[in-house]
């Protein structure tokens, strides 16, 4: 694979590179036109007043969220965090270290809102905020992928991800929003999903998906689409509707529900399940993202809602949708609000209502790879860490062959796969390249010792980023597939339930 | 920062007072005195004040970095052994953890010791940790040094300093030198210190020893007790307001709304 930057080398794990200052100073994704901006409330373009509005803002989020607030405070700038990020792994660059990303905007805080800062800026490290600090927080909080794993090492749980989604709220709010995110919520708004998928054409998509799966099994698996009174709303990531390797698995969803006789529907009207607005920052955003999937609930008449597979979703729908467009009291109460595809199969599983073929992925030798807003932001089943042993459950009730990669890549201390938190975009490749670097190394070492021929993950962004990103590290595309795939190629259908 | 007495300066001030001798109470006397009241009174106004913000700012959201315990006493024993043993730091990197660890339980251990200054008469266990606590001065000195060679020679860290993160060490290096100097060579009538202080707490002003090794001591004690609302000393409270960490994950099992934010 050929590409203008440097192709990281895949190294022994673990490798802590020295610092190369400015290293990818270079890097920043295209920035939202006005169109991609209005629809979301935010200016058009650079307000004139910027820095006053952007000081009044980051005081405005001050006074919002207490993690900001004692974030800005708490870090001594102790370097538990400085070898952690996966874009410091892959770049050497010294600003992609979490506490320095950090200190992008504590510099800030320290000079317009600390007697420290506005008396002895010097000695505190605090600075004005210039252009060059705005053109840095545009850089720098857009090589953050909002993964949390600095927020595991830190001794008072600093969590870069709540400063990069604060700076990207005040940089949008000043009118410097980035294109990609700020064009996919607007999507969301005017057609339903992040692909700007309309219904004809997904209602023409799932009919394909059905025959193929007739042609495939024999068995009449549906797809149903706006079915009043179906049991179980599916809201999943509108990749799953097309995109390789996701479509297998919601070939997989489709499967299970249909061999455990589960009444199910997709809703138009909230077909994605993604919620980019966790990512700008933006909780107005996300609530009004998250609310389609509250009126689809409502309307369809359904009993339980189930998420796909799909890692920041994930996080949106069990950690917020309860505080944002709950509550969930006209839902059946037995089953959890709302459930994981994961955890609805794992039950099945349980109960005896699933059987397999294991040896139908004999083909195969699978690793899992725990997606960062899973592993360190939700939870699946009762106990805390389900959501690592749920999905590998999954795997290893439809696989022989599963080998987990090395401990300090995986569960909490999982590497992001360098694609998550809205950075995603072409405009961003030299980045999700080096970023994936960690995972690249660990995956490597599996691959030599235990010859793994796959990855499977539960979220539709590490699936894109991975088919992308594995051919520049001469690793095939299709090594990155969905545990539903698993599931559903060794499900026996048809048997007797 | 405010000034403190340098050795020059603390001499001349020696010299001074010893020419007062006869007088009931020195100036040094009145001055610490009126430093030591300011100082506390910035601490815990200060303090006090920043505990009020934390706890008044609203956690819309659930943010605990999961797996996290989903009850209250499971919170509770995260919390504790985030504050006890420093846990996430001891996941992050074994080196730092040492010396913050023998750092901070050190320096637990000196103020738990120096107790003995304020108590009339000592309370038994404080009694009884006496010897201990010196070893708790070694500890501090090895824990801040084996920082601070962290923090120049590791250039990630290095990067991340600003001359502040240096100077805080010098302060609490300084604290624990000079104590560890006064109970080792340069001693100082700890009689007439208890004295002093139980006169503070009662607002009465007695004679301070007037060894210059103990002026510095008291001096940079004074002196961080004054910075610690406007530095990042503050992770001391931040931690417990740390809403990674003091969040249970049960947002399906119980509706987390800002009224209830905590």
């Amino acid at each position: 694979m050929k590409a203008e930057f440097d192709i990281p080398v895949i190294t022994h794990y673990p490798q802590t590179p020295a610092i190369q200052v400015d290293a990818m100073v270079h890097s920043q994704p295209f920035v939202a036109k006005p169109d991609h901006q209005e629809p979301l409330g935010f200016p058009g373009e650079l307000v004139e007043d910027w820095h006053d509005k952007a000081i009044d803002k980051m005081g405005e989020l001050l006074g919002k969220y207490r993690s900001l607030q004692v974030f800005m405070d708490a870090c001594v700038k102790c370097g538990a965090c400085t070898d952690k990020c996966h874009y410091y792994l892959g770049t050497a660059d010294p600003k992609n270290m979490p506490v320095a990303r950090q200190d992008l905007m504590r510099k800030v805080y320290r000079r317009y809102f600390t007697f420290a800062g506005k008396h002895f800026p010097k000695l505190v490290g605090a600075a004005d905020l210039t252009e060059e600090v705005l053109d840095d927080w545009y850089k720098y909080y857009h090589q953050c992928s909002e993964c949390r794993r600095c927020s595991v090492y830190c001794p008072y749980g600093i969590d870069t991800a709540e400063i990069t989604m604060a700076g990207r709220e005040i940089l949008a709010s000043v009118g410097i929003g980035q294109k990609y995110s700020n064009e996919i919520i607007g999507k969301v708004f005017k057609i339903g999903n992040n692909l700007g998928l309309p219904e004809p054409a997904l209602l023409d998509t799932l009919e394909g998906l059905e025959e193929e799966v007739k042609e495939d099994t024999d068995v009449d698996v549906r797809f149903p689409v706006d079915q009043k009174g179906a049991d179980v709303l599916l809201v999943t990531p509108s990749a799953d509707f097309f995109a390789e390797p996701h479509v297998d698995g919601l070939i997989g969803y489709a499967k299970v529900f249909h061999q455990a006789g589960i009444s199910w529907t997709l809703s138009s009207h909230a077909s994605e399940a993604a919620n980019f607005g966790l990512f700008i920052g933006s909780q107005g955003n996300m609530q009004r993202v998250a609310m389609r999937i509250r009126e689809a609930a409502l309307e369809l008449g359904v009993k339980r809602i189930v998420v796909g597979e799909c890692g920041h979703a994930w996080r949106v729908a069990y950690s917020y949708w309860n505080t944002l467009i709950g509550p969930f009291d006209f839902l059946d109460p037995d089953y959890p609000a709302p459930q994981h595809i994961c955890e609805s199969t794992y039950d099945l599983i349980q109960q005896g209502a699933l059987k397999f073929n294991k040896e139908e992925n004999d083909d195969k030798v699978v690793t899992f790879h725990d997606s960062c807003n899973v592993s360190r932001a939700s939870r699946m089943g009762t106990m805390p860490g389900g959501q690592f042993v749920i999905p590998r459950a999954l795997i290893k009730a439809s696989c022989n062959h599963f080998f987990d990669m090395r401990q300090e890549t995986i569960h909490e201390g999982t590497f992001c796969c360098g694609g998550g938190g809205g950075l995603l975009t072409d405009d961003l490749v030299e980045l999700r390249v080096k970023g994936a670097l960690p995972r690249m190394q660990a995956l490597h070492e599996v691959i030599e010792e235990h010859e793994v021929t796959h990855m499977a993950a539960i979220c539709a962004i590490c699936k894109s980023q991975f088919t992308k990103v594995l051919p520049y590290y001469d690793l095939g595309m299709d090594m990155i597939i969905s545990v539903h795939q698993l599931v559903g190629d060794a499900l026996e259908l048809g048997v007797e339930r | 920062m405010p000034a403190y007495p340098s050795p020059r300066v603390a001499s001349k001030i020696y010299v001074l007072v010893s020419r007062l001798k006869g007088v009931a109470v020195s100036v040094v006397s009145y001055l610490y005195a009126a430093l030591f009241y300011l100082a506390t009174a910035i601490l815990i106004v200060g303090v006090g004040r920043r505990i009020l913000l934390y706890s008044r700012t609203p956690a819309p959201l659930k943010i605990p970095t999961t797996p996290a315990p989903t009850t209250t006493p499971g919170v509770v024993a995260r919390m504790f052994r985030e504050v006890v043993f420093f846990e996430s730091l001891f996941k992050s990197n074994k080196w730092t953890w040492l010396f913050g660890w023998a750092f901070h339980f050190g320096l637990l251990l000196a103020l738990l010791r120096h107790l003995r200054y304020f108590t009339d008469p000592v309370w038994s266990w404080v009694a009884f940790i006496q010897s201990a606590g010196v070893y708790a001065g070694y500890a501090m000195v090895f824990g801040l040094v084996g920082l601070w060679i962290r923090r120049l020679a590791v250039d990630r860290v290095r990067y991340i300093s600003a001359p502040s993160d240096h100077l805080m060490l010098a302060l609490i290096l300084g604290i624990a030198g000079s104590g560890l100097l006064m109970k080792f060579v340069w001693h100082t009538d700890v009689v007439a210190l208890k004295t002093y202080m139980l006169g503070l707490m009662s607002l009465q002003i007695k004679q301070l020893p007037s060894d210059p090794m103990l002026l510095i001591h008291l001096a940079l004690v004074i002196c961080l007790m004054i910075i610690f609302p406007i530095s990042k000393l503050l992770h001391a409270p931040g931690l417990f307001f740390s809403p990674t960490r003091n969040q249970a994950d049960n947002p399906r099992e119980r509706r987390h709304m800002p009224s209830n934010a905590g």
